[in-house]
């Protein structure tokens, strides 16, 4: 019973944390690309401008739910849930510290996040097709070329992680990096990651199926109110996971010194997730071309010779395997 | 790829800029005497009114937002009324570089927000200033050479009597 209790108020917890966590980085993201663009950002309502949330959710929740009369009605309501659904299924194998947690102690974590990850793709290509307008097919068609490009070597590059830890299990991958963390020893694992993950959350600087000068919103276009807001709040979650997974896997978790673990991974994770809104502020969005040959020629050579030398290196350094 | 990192380095130095920001309701702008803003009728320094209803800034105006009516008192031209619609206006200038009397004017003052659209709607007592705006020395009947009363012709600022065109003498 008490058991129970405890993972019910986990999941209630992290669910909350999470849904409330990404609806803050809008605010987040917005004053930080204010300073970085010598601005100030929103800093008007409430404390530093940080009820400007509260505001925006007040207006986008009384907005019009408007369905075009073109689309596909239920994959058009479907597809916004499907992000969300995906984003915050992907977090329960995330190990927060080892008794926060869902099932971070699950025996196929890794795969399940690539599993989840894989999922969200849905969401954009339904949204894509069942909005039925050029623009949004556009967008969706984008999203899964560059999605299929990059899920290929985001399973890839965290081979080498799973090598060295032996296991699928992210608590274990964690406690791995008790020594070292795998950023040394897995450098281009990381960096092949850390791309593929800014893809897959279709940040900047790839963010081409959403390119607004382009395609008017991409796959979105035709989405209003509350469901737009799921899409948006759905890339935030987005973010949150992608810098939840490079922290557990490549920065050694919730380890380190003095400070509670909680607050290890918390000031991880939001360096993942500043570093993020920096890549947004600075970078200029590539051809779609060159997107895709940077992922088939580049990164994907790039994430098998860092199976092979991680192999190698293994091999050669004693009877591990 | 190294352009790309020191472009990310670059902006997040921006972090210790100051910000360009002018943060408007607490910190006024400063706006140059010559902006362009709020529209006024001036006067000249006796006091009475420039304007001289001659129709100039309702035609120069590509919005069509002004609107008056001549009337004549003692030989002079006056507005019967006058009227300029700020909804409609663009605040372009082109009404006060038409004007020959240098009565109607921009000024440096944009916050005529209202609730209600009619309102924007300014008459002539509106519009009327006590004062004679950015040209303090101008007064169009001194130098125009038109007689008014109190004034004939050829006794204005820098005039001579008008010429007599019937004798032969120069």
């Amino acid at each position: 019973m008490n058991l129970l209790l405890f993972g019910l108020l986990n999941i209630i917890g992290i669910l909350l944390a999470l849904v409330i966590g990404a609806a803050l980085l809008t605010w987040i993201e917005r004053r930080l690309l204010g300073f970085w663009q010598d601005r100030r950002g929103p800093n008007r309502v409430g404390p530093f401008g940080s009820l400007q949330v509260v505001a925006d959710m007040i207006k986008i929740l009384f907005k019009q739910d408007w369905i075009p009369p073109f689309a596909d009605r239920y994959v058009f309501v479907l597809a916004p849930a499907v992000v969300m659904v995906a984003g915050l299924l992907g977090f329960a194998v995330i190990p927060v510290t080892p008794s926060i947690g869902i099932a971070g102690n699950w025996n196929i974590g890794v795969l399940f996040f690539l599993a989840m990850a894989s999922l969200s793709v849905y969401s954009v290509v339904l949204a894509g097709w069942a909005s039925n307008s050029k623009y949004s097919l556009l967008g969706g068609m984008r999203a899964a070329a560059q999605m299929v490009t990059y899920e290929v070597f985001m399973g890839l590059s965290l081979i080498g992680v799973v090598m060295l830890s032996g296991s699928f299990n992210l608590t274990d991958i964690v406690r791995a990096q008790r020594n070292i963390w795998f950023i040394i020893p897995q450098f281009i694992g990381f960096i092949v990651f850390l791309m593929a993950g800014i893809a897959e959350t279709h940040r900047l600087p790839f963010d081409l199926p959403e390119g607004e000068n382009e395609l008017g919103a991409g796959f979105h276009t035709e989405y209003s109110g509350m469901k737009f807001g799921m899409f948006f709040i759905g890339e935030y979650i987005g973010i949150l996971l992608t810098a939840a997974m490079i922290t557990v896997l490549f920065f050694g978790g919730w380890e380190g010194p003095f400070l509670p673990p909680i607050l290890w991974f918390m000031l991880k994770l939001s360096v993942f997730v500043i570093f993020f809104i920096l890549l947004r502020a600075a970078l200029p969005r590539p051809r779609y071309d060159q997107l895709m040959s940077y992922g088939w020629k580049v990164l994907l050579p790039l994430s098998l010779l860092n199976v092979v030398i991680t192999g190698a290196v293994m091999l050669a350094s004693g009877p591990a395997g | 790829m190294l352009s790309s990192i020191r472009t990310l380095w670059l902006t997040f130095l921006h972090l210790f800029h100051r910000s360009e920001t002018v943060e408007y309701p607490e910190q006024m702008p400063y706006l140059a005497p010559r902006y362009r803003g709020r529209i006024v009728l001036s006067r000249d320094p006796d006091g009475a009114e420039r304007c001289v209803s001659c129709y100039l800034c309702a035609v120069a105006c590509p919005v069509s937002c002004i609107s008056l009516q001549k009337t004549e008192d003692a030989g002079r031209w006056y507005p019967a009324y006058f009227r300029i619609n700020f909804s409609r206006c663009i605040f372009c200038g082109f009404c006060e570089e038409a004007c020959p009397t240098y009565a109607i004017q921009l000024t440096p003052d944009f916050e005529m927000s209202e609730y209600e659209r009619h309102n924007l709607v300014y008459e002539k007592e509106d519009l009327l200033i006590s004062g004679t705006g950015k040209y303090p020395e101008y007064s169009f009947y001194n130098v125009s050479g038109l007689a008014i009363p109190g004034k004939d012709k050829g006794e204005a600022e820098h005039e001579r009597p008008p010429v007599d065109p019937r004798t032969l003498l120069p």
